[in-house]
């Protein structure tokens, strides 16, 4: 198990899940950006359908994240 | 509303005693030999897998305040209410963050909160005193708004009377809720987890598509839904809110949303949840997996338009004077009276589980961090889970204080008030975990600049209904908007920290004794060291074997 110390990801993917985990606060702070009724989707204005799609986008996000710096013990 | 329903309440009754039977019966599950540990009692274990896990967090994070408060706040002041979904996504990087490191030292430690963490990290129980404390008084407004949640669903249901007599059923529902969680511990709301969240997103698919064909599809209620916003307040002459946030209120959208999702992963009773688990991987799976949850929330956001679209709804709600009655009283006219009772099943027990958790987080931090810390160091497992089930008690009379004495008109403000509290603790507690830079006085003395601002802030807003704690609002020194007070306090908080560390770090102030290493934070199950590291301070309960 002396393989699960995280200094064995290499940095790329490191950095790539760091721009990863930073992306969905880029998104949801920026709030006049979707602060827009259309073009509405199903009767959703922007503002409702857009950050819902992104709660979704999140969780992709974090778990590219986790995928890119998971350690799978001496096995890699 | 002076008539009971008989179907609703006979529903309502029927699982209410179905959870409580669970809960009481959820002491067996998973039996370890004793419960007299509060690796036991306050953790159920430590042993929770990732889908035990997920339930138990997402019945932790997601409560009377999703079904209740969120929705009402929304119904009354439209996309302002929503912050809530900006929320429940960006606090899942953070928890990806620091929930993995925080498990990994507690594992490696034996520690049951966030604040034996900070005891040992920075070798000071003063510091770790404030973050428990903190924790505690933060969780007294969120048990709060559960009993808000639980006191709307009694009164649609007609359950009202007059004075003692109006409150009777709510002392009921917390008084089996006590007992449960007495003799249970944590096991008892995880298991009612799984109920409670099978039962909810029941209620939350039906009403999604349900309701909309009753009232003319989403295009007419969101439209219907603007036009009410639109109106002007007799009250105040200006509109109530707006579709869509406006220059006035990007600002604090987006402060509450970045204020709260700092405060999320370190309330005690997330931590709590967390800590339970059994391998790291389950946190990082989790931060992945618990935004299903936050997509729920956002559905769940919604009924307030539909509550605002629905003519006899906004009729009931304005007679009643009581905004957080608008997703109770949609569910009663718009579904036939034997769901309604299930729905309204489901937020009551949806306010019960993060209640329980709740009081169990106080409780372990007054055991563990005062208790223990201070009064009597050299207390057995057995005397500090003693100690546990009454303060879990206690607790829930605080909580009752809180119900009694803040304004319910809008109970959103409850939580929000506590996340101004427990963000304090986000430098000594997140920060920690990843550096020792800053000097353990250096955070006190930011954790007391941030308490102060905060709680001065807060007490000096005023609501129509409130002279005092009306708004978690208020205008931001130097930046000019109006914002989240927990943001500006966190801000002077870190800026205090910093100065004050520069300062001791040039005196050369001796740091402290830090009783973790580096590759604590990296540990997983079964990387527990032969020996104790710290004989002279134990700090876990648990014997090192």
């Amino acid at each position: 198990m002396s393989d699960t110390s995280p200094a064995r990801t290499p940095a790329f993917r490191k950095i790539a899940a760091g721009v990863l985990l930073v992306v969905p606060f880029a998104v949801y702070l920026a709030v006049p950006s979707y602060a827009k009724e259309s073009p509405r989707v199903a009767g959703f204005p922007f503002f409702y359908w857009w950050q819902l799609l992104w709660v979704v986008l999140t969780g992709a996000c974090i778990g590219a994240a986790h995928l890119l710096t998971r350690n799978r013990g001496a096995a890699k | 509303m002076t008539d009971v329903n008989g179907v609703e309440l006979t529903v309502f009754v029927l699982f209410f005693a179905a959870v409580t039977a669970v809960g009481f019966a959820a002491a067996r599950w998973r039996r370890a030999e004793t419960l007299m540990h509060l690796d036991e009692w306050g953790l159920g274990g430590r042993n929770f897998g990732t889908f035990v896990t997920w339930f138990l967090l997402g019945g932790d994070l997601y409560s009377a305040y999703t079904f209740v408060a969120v929705p009402s706040a929304v119904f009354a002041g439209g996309a302002m209410g929503f912050w809530a979904v900006p929320y429940g996504a960006i606090a899942y990087p953070i928890v990806f963050l620091i929930g993995p490191r925080l498990w990994s030292v507690a594992h490696r430690h034996g520690y049951v909160t966030a604040a034996d963490f900070v005891r040992g990290r920075y070798g000071s129980r003063t510091l770790g005193l404030a973050v428990a404390l903190t924790g505690i008084l933060a969780m007294m407004p969120y048990i709060a708004l559960q009993l808000v949640g639980i006191q709307a669903v009694l009164t649609v249901m007609g359950v009202t009377g007059s004075g003692w007599a109006r409150d009777l059923p709510l002392f009921a529902a917390f008084a089996l809720l006590a007992a449960y969680t007495f003799t249970s511990g944590l096991r008892a709301p995880a298991l009612i987890s799984f109920v409670k969240d099978a039962m909810i997103y029941l209620v939350i698919i039906v009403a999604i598509v349900y309701i909309p064909t009753r009232l003319g599809g989403w295009d007419r209620i969101f439209d219907t839904a603007g036009t009410a916003l639109a109106r002007p307040n007799p009250a105040t002459g200006r509109p109530s809110g707006s579709l869509v946030t406006t220059d006035m209120t990007h600002w604090a959208y987006g402060t509450l949303a970045l204020g709260s999702s700092l405060a999320l992963f370190i309330y005690p009773h997330t931590v709590t949840g967390a800590l339970a688990a059994g391998r790291r991987d389950v946190i990082r799976r989790n931060a992945a997996l618990l935004p299903a949850y936050s997509l729920l929330l956002g559905l769940l956001a919604l009924l307030g338009y539909m509550a605002l679209a629905h003519p006899g709804v906004v009729a009931a709600v304005k007679e009643a004077k009581n905004p957080q009655l608008a997703v109770p009283e949609l569910f009663d006219q718009v579904f036939p009276d034997w769901f309604a009772g299930v729905a309204f099943a489901a937020i009551g027990v949806g306010a019960l589980v993060p209640a329980a958790i709740m009081s169990i987080a106080a409780s372990n931090l007054f055991t563990r961090n005062v208790y223990t810390a201070f009064l009597r160091p050299d207390a057995t497992p057995a005397e500090e889970t003693r100690v546990s089930r009454l303060v879990s008690l206690l607790v829930k009379v605080g909580a009752l204080v809180f119900v009694l004495g803040f304004d319910k008109s809008l109970a959103i403000n409850l939580q929000l008030l506590g996340g101004i509290w427990v963000v304090q603790t986000f430098p000594a507690i997140a920060v920690g975990l990843y550096t020792r830079w800053l000097d353990r006085w250096g955070l006190l003395a930011g954790w007391a600049a941030g308490m102060a601002y905060g709680t001065i802030t807060a007490y000096g807003t005023s609501s129509p209904t409130q002279e005092h704690f009306g708004s978690p609002l208020a205008a931001i020194p130097v930046v000019g908007h109006t914002g989240y007070i927990a943001l500006t306090a966190f801000a002077l908080n870190i800026a205090v920290a910093v100065a004050v560390t520069a300062v001791l770090r040039a005196l050369r102030v001796p740091a402290g004794e830090d009783a973790t290493s580096e590759d604590d934070y990296t540990a997983d199950a079964g990387d527990r060291p032969p020996a104790p590291e710290d004989p002279g301070r134990p700090l876990a309960g648990r014997p090192v074997a």
